[in-house]
Order: C-alpha cells, then structure tokens, then sequence
C-alpha cells in the first residue's frame, strides 16, 4: 500500500516541483538549473554506454553540438520549425555514433575512447571552419521551441521543458536498465563469452548503447540551441567531452543518480570559482580549469567510485532493508522448446582437431552424445579437455574436423548462435556478475527466450514478459536450492554456490544440452549429491549433460558413458565400469606400471 | 614534391611520438596522452632559453619533485623503511634537478646546441615523474581508468603551461640553416632532412635496443607478459619508470625538432599526440613498424590537407582514423577476452 503511494506521490511531486522552481527562484539560478539539466541528459547517456556499459566517449559535447548546429542552421536561415532541427538532429548524431560505433567497438575499449577523442577535437574544427555555420562566430537569432501557443522564449518557461525531457530521460533509463536488455548491459563488462552464452551480442548492446547515448546528447543540445538562442563551437570542445567524463566521475559512473549529482557538483562548483577566483587571483579562466582538472585527478586516485558511493550506502543505511519483493504472477509461464526424443544423436564430433602453431591441443577427437545422456569428458591435466569444451562452445574455431548438433554443423556459427540453438554452458572460472543479485543473474540465461527490447523496456511495455521471465528464474534457483538468497548479491555467496547459481542461470535457457565446466569444484559433500540428483532429475526430463570433471566418485556414479582423453587424443569410451578397466586410462591416470 | 618532403618531415616527427606511446603503452598499459605537451615544453623552454629567459620547465619539475618527494617519504615513513631514504632521494630529488642546473647555466652560454642538448635533457625527469605522481597509485586500474588519468594529466600540464610559458607562440632558430636544391623547383632545407635523419636513426636505435640489450630485453618481457616478467624479478615500477624516461627524452628531442618549423603554443601537445595516435593505432598501440606506416600515412596526408584547406587539416587528419581502423579491424582475426571489471 505504502509502494502505491509513493508510485503515485514522486511523479506528482516532481511536477509541482517543475512548475513551481521557476516562479520561486531568481532567473540567474533558473539558467544555472537549465544548464544542469542539460548537463544531466548528456550525462544520462554517458553512463550507459561508458559507466555501465563501459565504452569509454569522449565525443558526447561533438554530439551536442552537431545537435545544436543542426537546429539552429534548420531554423535561422532555412526558416524550419525547431522539431525538425531535433528529427534531423537526431538522424546526424546517431547515424555518425553508429558508423564511429561500428568500426570501432569491435576492437575492443580504448578504441573507442581514442576515436571519439579525435572525433571530439574534430567537430569543433569543421563548425569554426565551415562559413554556412557562422565560422567562428556562430549562428544566432535562433528562434524559441514553441509548444501549441506558448513559445518558450524564456529561461523560466524553457526550464520546464528541459526539466520535463530529463525527467522522461531519467525515467526511460531508468527502466531500461531494470528491463530484460538492461540486464544484459549490466553484465556487459562480464566480457563477451559470458554474453554469448545466453545467447546476447555484446558488441551490437554496446554499439546500441553508444547510439541511444548520442540520442541523449541529442536532446540536449536541442534544448541548449534554443534556451540559449545562440550557437558557437567553443562549448562543444573536446575539454566540454572530458567535463562530461568528469561529471560522471564526479557522481559514481555505475549509479544514473550520478548524473543529476554530478552535473550540479560541476556547475555549481565552477560558477562559484567564477565569483571568487577573480578575487584572488587576476587569472581566474587558468586557474579554474587547473582546479577542475586536479580535482579530477584527485577523485580518479582517491575515490575512484565517485561522491556517489559514499551517498548511496549512506542511503542504504538509513532506508530501512527491504523486504524481498513479491514476484507478480505471470498469467503463463515462457514458452519451452520441445525436447529431441530420447536416444537420438543430438551432438555429434568427427575428428576435431585443434592446433596452435605447433601444438596439437586436440588431435583427431570423435564422439556422439544422445538426447537424454550424461556423459563425462575426463583426463589428467593438460588433456585437452578445456580446449574441446571451447571447440564445442564455440568459443574457438576448430583446425580441422566437424561438430555437428542437432544433424547441423556448427563450424560456420558463431558461441552467440550455438548458444541460441539450445547449448548451455557453465564456466570453469564462475563468471557472475557481483552486482547483482543472484535471481537476476539467473534471468539472464532466460535472456533468449523473451522478445522485450529497448523501446519495450525503457517505456516500461515488458511487464508481462518480465514476470514470466522472473518467475523462471526463481523455478530454476528454487531447482538448484537456492531459492532463499535470490536477492542476495551474487558477490557475496561462497564459490560452490556461485557454482550453483551458474547452473541454475543455463537451465534458464531451457537448453537441449547443458554443458558442465567442473561443476563440483568447490562443493562440499551434501552439495555434491544434491548436484547429482539434480542432473539426474534433468536427465529423465531428457535434458543432454556434458560434464567436464575431475572429480572421480563424483562423475563415475553419475554419467552413463565417459569420454577418457590424453594429450589430446580421445584413449578411452564407454560405460564407466568399462573405462575404469581399460588398461590405458589406468595407465593415464597412474602411470604406465599401474 | 615541396608537399612530399614537409610531409615526409612531420611523418617522421609522428613516428618519434609513436615509438614512445607504443613503448609506454606496451609496458604499462597507459596511454601517454601528456607525450605532446612533455614535447611542447622543451620546445617553450628553448624558446624562452634563446631569448635569455629562464625555462619555465624548471618551476614545473620543480612542482613534481616536491610531490614526488613527499609521496616517497610518505610511503617510506609509513613503511618504516628509512634506510631506502638516500636511495629515493637522490632518485627523486637530485637526478631530476641535474638538468635544471645544466638549463640554468646554458641560458648565459651563447651556444645553440648546448641549448638544445639542455632542452632536451629538461623533458627527461618530466616523464619518470608524472608516472610516479600520478600514474603509479592507480597503476593496476583498467586501460580505461588509465586512459581518463592519463587525459587529465594533459589538462593539468596544459594548464601549468598557460600558467607559466603564457599563451604566447614561439618559433625557436633552426638547428641547421640552410638548403639544398636538388633540382630547379625542388628545395629541400637542412632542418627538414635533419628531422628524417632523427627519426630513421631513432627507429633504427629502438630496434636493435629492444632486440639486443638487457634493458631492451627487460621492457620487452614485462611488455608481452607483466605477470612473467615479475615472476622473474623485474619490477613493474622499474621498468615503467625507465620506458617513461625514454620517452620523455623522446619527447624532448620532438620539441627542438619540431620548434623551428611550427609555431608551438603552451595547448598544441594534445594535437600532436592524437595524430601520432591516428598513425599508432594502425599497429593497435603496440607494432613498431606498422606505427612507422601509419606515421608516414598521417605526415603525408597532413601536408596535402594543409594545402588544399588549412583550417580543415586537423579534421582531416582524424578523418583518416576511419580507414585505419576499418584496415586495423581486418589486421585482426580474433580479439581476446579481455575481463574488465
């Protein structure tokens, strides 16, 4: 009841806060407040895609201006109405954050720093060059946005726009990141094998990501270009892009909060240093990029997390815990896919054979795995068993050979597609993400099987989909045992659960095979045959396990075959009675006498 | 042909910048964003030493010694480690100021290479000090974290620049006066080939350094393996301090050469580095010899921009980022998992 209140109180309050600040405050602080905000916006976006989905921009001020220029050229001497400056506003910034975007993201990180960087030195150039934009001038005498009659032509009427579009800013990413896809972008600094293994593309999150984000700075520059009514190149500068950086650095990168508070931080700290340096000193404009700059410095080596996160656990500490929400009822559960009859040859390898430079790590390695089956893949150390459970993922390219699942090969395919064709992996290495908590990191191998995306997401239009999705997940940790730390961070459990959790995150994806990285590394006993019948529950529900395993006892009452390999080469198949016979697994295993 | 030769003089200028950021790059993960502006200062102090001026670089370092100092006395007291005081000492306060006596007393001498030798020598202690102020503390941080340090490390010398050279420009004399006229409308001046000698020597000298030496050796290991390399006993501190002395001493040699053929003002560092940047990044910040490529490629480019539109040069110059990077992306064949956190 008291959740419905507050749902209903804080849009409320926000608006009468909206109305009611510019008739209260003095103009001066209502355009200090406009640059905030727009300030935030910008910000908004740089945390998506740098804090959260960290891919570093240094070109967000290039794109506000290219906003800003666009609308101001379109309504100054073509005489167009300001929302077609934002349409084709909106088309230049994220057409050329997508082509930066594309080339550069699939290199990895810093690429796409340096690149906006140059980007950002560029931009400025080509306005203060180009005659049609006033040169070094600029262009003024743009005209005020008008909305039905009202023409919001000053900083108290324009400061109710600009609040109103980083309100919905707020709210959309907000919401997006609570969304199916926003998920996935908290997990993006997980690296990309984990994003492939339920089946997301890290590299097109993040080029979108950096698109929505030039979207953002869109809007502001938008709103700049016509709160202000003039447009010269020197606020877009590439020092403009590191001030961004700064502000959401300044806030905590990973919280959106940061934006509003970082974005305040900066402009009121910089209005105050133009009032009193000129005081102190006769060259204040020096002196205060210094100060912002070893400030800078100061909070990147002592408080890499910002202001904000002294903020935020001070917050946790005074609100009182939250009690573990009630999950909605979907009115069904996600759709599952039907499983191979029982006994037919689901994953097939012939010869795979994998070599780097010199070294054979897989030579000449041929299996079959049925629908229904577990079957372990063992081997001293250094046999190969790592590399082909990557041949099989995916993960690497074979030399020679073919894998086939489900009668296709799969060595045109990329992990991402294999993982979507029903292959579930665990990691050897647990590979969860410590933020969150351990039911979301379980949503996240349901990623695959619900269709929400961004525009859905971020306007709150998946809640349907969002219940079936959790509620999915809470089967699978209920599954695994777990139900009762689903809110808890998936940082804070012991390695043999965060094992568990892993598990319970792949059979989220309701997969046709699940592939087992040395599941019981790190479980105590109980855990181990809690394990076991768990797998041997998936197994009469026709589930296919492939377990990569060390521990002896553990595999050899669990799996129906084993697949024995050594230096590469597979030695030994069958039943697990069989194997432990064979003369040249014990031989493998302890030495040639044995 | 007059185009291809400036040009041939810049690309060698960029190939110097280069070699440094991919040998700092390479050992440390840091993106030298402050290479330029280390450049600009030598170039402003021989400036300021050829009108009779004292250097202003002299304040500078002597600001980073001061931090430098206190920061080893901090680590020092609060490990109870007195007896590595001298040692730090006389690294961090007696080596770095060597130069400024040497700067002072050639500011009187009428000696324009003793100037330029005492320039150059002014940049040295400027890149082993800016690592251990500001870039060891967060040296285990990402590339990412390093990038944005790196770039605030800029702002604040750039800053310090303004504060103390002035906004004025300043062209320094030519080392080498004079041309040669190799054909009736060809003319090519001494400074020009002098700046080509420079880089092809150094490039030749970095080769057969990181290939034959022991130290070479050393930056090569913690280059292409840190964990390794420390396993082994060579300390990561060691060796970024020795990479970030090269290439200040890198940098140096970029300011005077650079100096008599553009005027340099105390903010052009950060452009001369990002175009430097554009011709490393062909080679992904680590190849040397696809870093020379690249800076042909830029140096080349630059010159026929400069040309056809001067105020678009630099604009022009970043335009090529995109068909470096689109080759760049057809370079590699697999990227590895890098694990960010």
């Amino acid at each position: 009841m008291k959740q419905r209140i507050w749902k209903y109180a804080m849009p409320l309050l926000m608006l009468l806060l909206i109305v009611a600040v510019p008739q209260i405050l003095g103009s001066f602080h209502v355009a200090l407040l406009n640059d905030i905000g727009i300030a935030a916006l910008v910000v908004i976006g740089l945390i998506l895609v740098s804090g959260i989905g960290g891919a570093l921009s240094f070109g967000q001020a290039a794109f506000v201006g290219i906003a800003a220029y666009t609308t101001a050229w379109l309504s100054t001497t073509q005489g167009l109405s300001p929302w077609a400056g934002l349409v084709l506003g909106l088309v230049l910034t994220c057409g050329s954050a997508w082509l930066i975007g594309g080339i550069t993201m699939r290199l990895g990180g810093h690429y796409l720093a340096l690149s906006t960087i140059a980007w950002g030195l560029a931009v400025p150039l080509v306005f203060a060059n180009t005659h049609a934009l006033g040169s070094h001038t600029g262009i003024d005498g743009i005209p005020p946005i008008s909305l039905g009659p009202w023409a919001l032509d000053a900083s108290r009427t324009v400061f109710v726009l600009i609040w109103l579009v980083v309100l919905g800013g707020a709210w959309f990413a907000y919401n997006l990141l609570g969304s199916r896809v926003g998920r996935t972008i908290r997990a993006l600094r997980g690296g990309k094998i984990l994003m492939a293994s339920f089946g997301s593309d890290a590299f097109r999150l993040r080029l979108t990501l950096f698109v929505l984000a030039s979207a953002y700075a869109t809007l502001a520059g938008w709103l700049y270009a016509h709160a202000n009514r003039f447009v010269s190149h020197t606020p877009f500068s590439l020092h403009a892009s590191i001030d961004y950086v700064f502000m959401m650095v300044v806030g905590g990168m990973s919280q959106l909060g940061s934006a509003l508070l970082g974005s305040a931080l900066y402009i009121g700290l910089n209005n105050f240093l133009q009032d009193v340096l000129p005081l102190v000193t006769d060259r204040g404009a020096q002196v205060n990029s210094l100060v912002f700059a070893l400030l800078f410095l100061l909070i990147l080596l002592r408080m890499p997390g910002g202001i904000g996160r002294p903020l935020s656990r001070l917050w946790t500490r005074l609100r009182p815990r939250a009690k573990a929400p009630v999950l909605p009822a979907p009115s069904r559960q996600l759709e599952q896919r039907s499983m191979p009859e029982r006994g037919r040859s689901i994953l097939n390898v012939q010869n795979a054979t994998k070599r780097f430079g010199g070294l054979v790590a897989v030579n000449g390695v041929s299996f079959e795995l049925k629908a229904g089956e577990i079957v372990g893949l063992i081997g001293p150390n250094g046999a190969g068993k790592s590399t082909m459970f990557n041949l099989l993922t995916g993960t690497l390219p074979l030399s020679d050979g073919t894998v086939s699942f489900m009668d296709e090969p799969t060595s045109g395919l990329t992990q991402r597609q294999i993982a979507l064709r029903g292959v579930a992996r665990t990691f050897q290495h647990v590979k969860l993400r410590p933020a969150m908590t351990v039911l979301e990191n379980v949503a996240l191998g349901a990623h695959a099987r619900g269709h929400c995306g961004l525009w859905r997401g971020g306007l709150r239009m998946d809640r349907e989909e969002e219940a079936r999705i959790m509620a999915e997940a809470m089967r699978q940790l209920k599954r695994v045992g777990l139900a009762d730390q689903a809110y808890e961070l998936a940082g804070s459990l012991a390695l043999g659960t965060q094992r568990l959790v892993e598990i319970a995150r792949s059979l989220a994806s309701d997969p046709v095979l699940i592939m087992l990285d040395e599941p019981a590394a790190g479980l105590r006993l109980l855990e181990k045959q809690a394990l076991a019948s768990l797998l041997d529950t998936l197994r009469s529900e026709g589930v296919t396990v492939l377990i990569v395993e060390h521990d002896m006892e553990f595999v050899m009452s669990l799996v129906d075959r084993l697949v024995v390999m050594n230096f590469g080469s597979k030695i030994s198949e069958g039943r697990p009675d069989e194997v432990r016979a064979d003369p040249q697994v014990q031989a493998a295993y302890l030495g040639s006498d044995a | 042909m007059i185009l291809l030769t400036d040009g041939l003089a810049w690309s060698a200028i960029y190939l110097i910048i280069g070699l440094g950021l991919v040998l700092i790059f390479s050992v440390t993960r840091v993106i030298f964003v402050p290479f330029g502006s280390i450049a600009v200062f030598s170039a402003l102090s021989l400036g300021a030493m050829e009108s009779g001026h004292l250097p202003a670089m002299i304040n500078l370092l002597g600001l980073f010694v001061a931090v430098a100092v206190l920061m080893e006395l901090w680590s020092i007291g609060r490990q109870r480690a007195w007896g590595r005081l001298p040692g730090s000492l006389l690294r961090w306060l007696v080596v770095p100021l060597l130069p400024c006596l040497l700067a002072v007393w050639a500011t009187g001498q009428d000696s324009e290479a003793l100037r330029v030798v005492a320039a150059i020598l002014l940049a040295v202690p400027l890149g082993p000090l800016i690592e251990r102020v500001a870039l060891r503390p967060v040296a285990h941080a990402s590339v990412l974290s390093l990038l944005i340090v790196s770039l605030v490390l800029d702002l604040i010398l750039a800053g310090l620049g303004l504060l103390w050279f002035g906004p004025e420009g300043i062209r320094t004399k030519a080392s080498l006066n004079g041309s040669i006229a190799v054909s009736s409308n060809l003319v090519i001046n001494y400074q020009t080939l002098l700046t080509i000698a420079v880089a092809l020597v150094l490039a030749v000298l970095f080769y057969v350094g990181l290939q034959r030496t022991r130290m070479g050796k050393v930056l090569h290991a913690t280059a292409s393996n840190p964990v390794g390399a420390r396993l082994v006993g060579i300390r990561p501190a060691f060796t970024a301090t020795i990479a970030h002395g090269i290439s200040a001493l890198l940098a140096g040699i970029v300011g005077v050469l650079v100096s008599p053929v553009a005027t340099i003002y105390y903010d052009s560092g950060l452009i001369l580095t990002l175009k430097a940047f554009v011709a490393a990044i062909i080679g992904g910040l680590v190849s040397y010899p696809l870093t020379a490529v690249g800076a042909l490629l830029v140096g080349v480019a630059e010159s026929y921009a400069s040309f056809w539109n001067s105020g678009l040069k630099d604009a022009i110059v970043f335009g090529l980022l995109i068909p470096i990077l689109v080759i760049r992306s057809g370079l590699v064949v697999h990227h590895e998992e890098e694990s960010e956190e």
